[in-house]
């Protein structure tokens, strides 16, 4: 086994040796879940004479798209994780002993984090699928779910959500503090980035400036999100999208590595 | 594998305004067990994470046979280390731990069930570590250590919080390794703890060496003592006086340091003292540790 290979092997076992990262997907796919149901609902079902808020492949498209609008704290959390609870309980001088080339032992996590992010883009779409699609077929126009579109949506949901991982890692890197990385996460991803896209939106000429917020080039990546539905905003190309997702997570990495994984552990 | 030998070479390190190390020098032989010895803040833990490149050295060099320890191919099994305050994830279990590391060393499930049952961890395998005792995660971090069979062993500490039998345990196995050809460093601040384990000691104080010899020259260094019970205190006292030597009361008698039995006893047949003891002591090597780390304040 390479050294890469043992430490990602490593980390693997670290991780799926406490209930965390289970927990945490089954409370994504229960949370995807929830809101994929009562979006489906909110969408198909009308008022007595009026015409649903959207219908057919429109209101499924809609539907599949919260995998990315709502769910990327899940991912971002895991990702960060994977740092966060070996400085919060010390293991990080095992490791670094069993490993004390640093940079290998931080590529190790972000690969980790992007399997383990995949792998919570389908808990999600799991999650989404399996209460979404019965509304939409028995109250809307249908579940599409062989339609091409709706395919693509849910499996660039899925890439998504491993990106989230990886900038996850990058950025517990750079805050190692467990309470203070979620709790950034939150008030980053719940408030300050969708009142900064919908304030940038409002103003000519900084609209360009909010496409590249983390999560407006996840939506560009998924193609719809309920902000940028909200917002009058253009965003990136899918490509591009990913580009720029990949690029917080290799700064954060780059900064991290530099701080964190450059100090002395004591 | 042929074990190496650590050393460190002009080692300094500061945090910030706080000198914890400074130009430190010493050897640790093969086959032998080395104290590493020094009050509480004297930087025994701080050189230990040197050594393991946890921390960066502000001067100097720690070295493994040679080269430093991350430069090794695989480091993990090389030195096999448990240091104070390294962390479990309270929600592992003691067996997940081991497993967790086992790749990067190169051994199986099979050799973690193995070392936890060297540290007679077997029954609480799969329980969390959350739930372990202080000595229970002590064990644990042995078993760690030990976990790639490795040629050396840098352990910081490792009898704190183990029970007497634990202690007891613990030198004999350790005695066993260095008999292997392995080579053992073991710190403590109470050299009473490992006095009856080690064969060389390093003393530091303050971040500096005080003192590096085999145990049994630094217990040269300390006078022996003469212990004399006498039904006639105040003669005795006097016969002190007259002489120039102390006399220290102690459990039912008294002790007369540097002054050999043969020369007491022949002052006291001189001087008409009976005398029901007549002894001499061995050296107190915790007052020779005391007096070395307290020279250096
Ligand atoms: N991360 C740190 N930041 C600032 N000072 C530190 C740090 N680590 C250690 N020190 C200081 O360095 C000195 C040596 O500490 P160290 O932990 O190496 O001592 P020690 O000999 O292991 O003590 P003990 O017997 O209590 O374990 C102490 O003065 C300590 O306060
Ligand atoms: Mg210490």
């Amino acid at each position: 086994m390479s050294r890469f290979t043992a430490a990602l092997a490593a980390e693997w076992r670290k991780l799926t040796s406490t209930a965390l990262w289970w927990v945490l997907a089954l409370g994504m796919a229960a949370y995807l879940a929830f809101v994929g149901a009562a979006m489906a609902f909110s969408l198909t079902v009308a008022p007595e004479g009026q015409a649903p808020p959207l219908g057919g492949l429109d209101a499924a498209l809609t539907v599949y798209g919260v995998l990315n609008a709502v769910g990327y704290v899940f991912p971002l959390v895991v990702g960060t994780l994977l740092v966060t609870t070996e400085v919060r309980h010390k293991t990080l001088t095992q490791t670094l002993l069993a490993e004390p080339r640093r940079g290998v032992v931080l590529g190790a996590k972000l690969v980790l984090a992007a399997g383990i992010g995949l792998l919570y883009g389908v808990a999600g779409v799991v999650g989404l699928v399996a209460a979404g699609a019965p509304v939409l077929s028995a109250v809307g126009d249908g579940a599409f779910l062989g339609d091409p579109q709706v395919v693509r949506a849910l499996l660039l949901g899925v890439l998504v959500t491993g990106l989230w991982a990886v900038l996850g890692t990058g950025f517990g890197a750079v805050v190692p503090h467990q309470v203070a990385a979620v709790v950034a996460i939150l008030a980053f991803t719940q408030f300050v980035e969708p009142i900064a896209r919908l304030a940038l939106g409002a103003v000519d000429g900084l609209s360009v400036v909010s496409a590249y917020l983390p999560g407006a080039a996840a939506d560009a990546v998924v193609g719809a999100s309920l902000v940028s539905q909200m917002g009058d905003v253009d965003l990136l190309p899918a490509w591009a999208g990913a580009l720029v997702l990949l690029g917080y997570a290799a700064a954060l990495t780059f900064a991290g590595r530099l701080t964190t994984f450059a100090r002395d552990v004591v | 594998m042929e074990a190496p030998a650590l050393e460190v070479v002009g080692l300094g390190k500061s945090f910030g305004s706080v000198r914890a190390v400074d130009d430190l020098s010493f050897r640790v032989e093969p086959g032998r067990v080395t104290g590493f010895l020094g009050p509480n803040g004297s930087g025994k833990t701080t050189t230990l994470r040197m050594l393991l490149g946890l921390v960066r050295p502000s001067d100097g060099r720690a070295l493994v046979g040679g080269h430093a320890y991350a430069e090794h191919p695989v480091p993990g099994a090389l030195v096999g280390a448990a240091l104070e305050a390294t962390g479990f994830h309270p929600g592992r279990t003691g067996a997940a731990h081991l497993a967790a590391y086992a790749p990067q060393v190169g051994v199986g499930r099979e050799r973690c069930r193995e070392v936890l049952e060297q540290v007679g961890l077997t029954a609480a395998a799969d329980r969390k570590v959350g739930g372990y005792s202080l000595g229970m995660r002590q064990h644990l971090g042995l078993a760690t250590a030990l976990l790639a069979d490795p040629p050396a062993l840098v352990l910081d500490e490792p009898a704190n919080g183990l029970d007497p039998e634990g202690i007891v345990w613990l030198r004999g196995f350790l005695r066993h390794l260095a008999a292997q050809g392995r080579t053992v460093l073991v710190s403590s601040h109470v050299l009473g703890e490992v006095q009856h384990t080690v064969d060389d000691v390093v003393v530091i104080a303050r971040g500096s060496l005080v003192h590096a010899s085999s145990l049994s020259e630094l217990a040269a260094t300390a006078g022996a003592r003469t212990y004399v019970e006498t039904p006639t205190p105040e003669r005795l006292a006097e016969l002190c006086a007259e002489r120039g030597w102390t006399c220290a009361p102690t459990g039912a008698g008294h002790e007369v340091p540097d002054v050999p039995a043969a020369e007491v006893g022949a002052a006291a047949y001189a001087a008409g003292l009976e005398l029901h003891q007549l002894a001499t002591r061995g050296a107190d090597l915790e007052d020779v540790f005391l007096r070395l780390t307290g020279a250096a304040a």
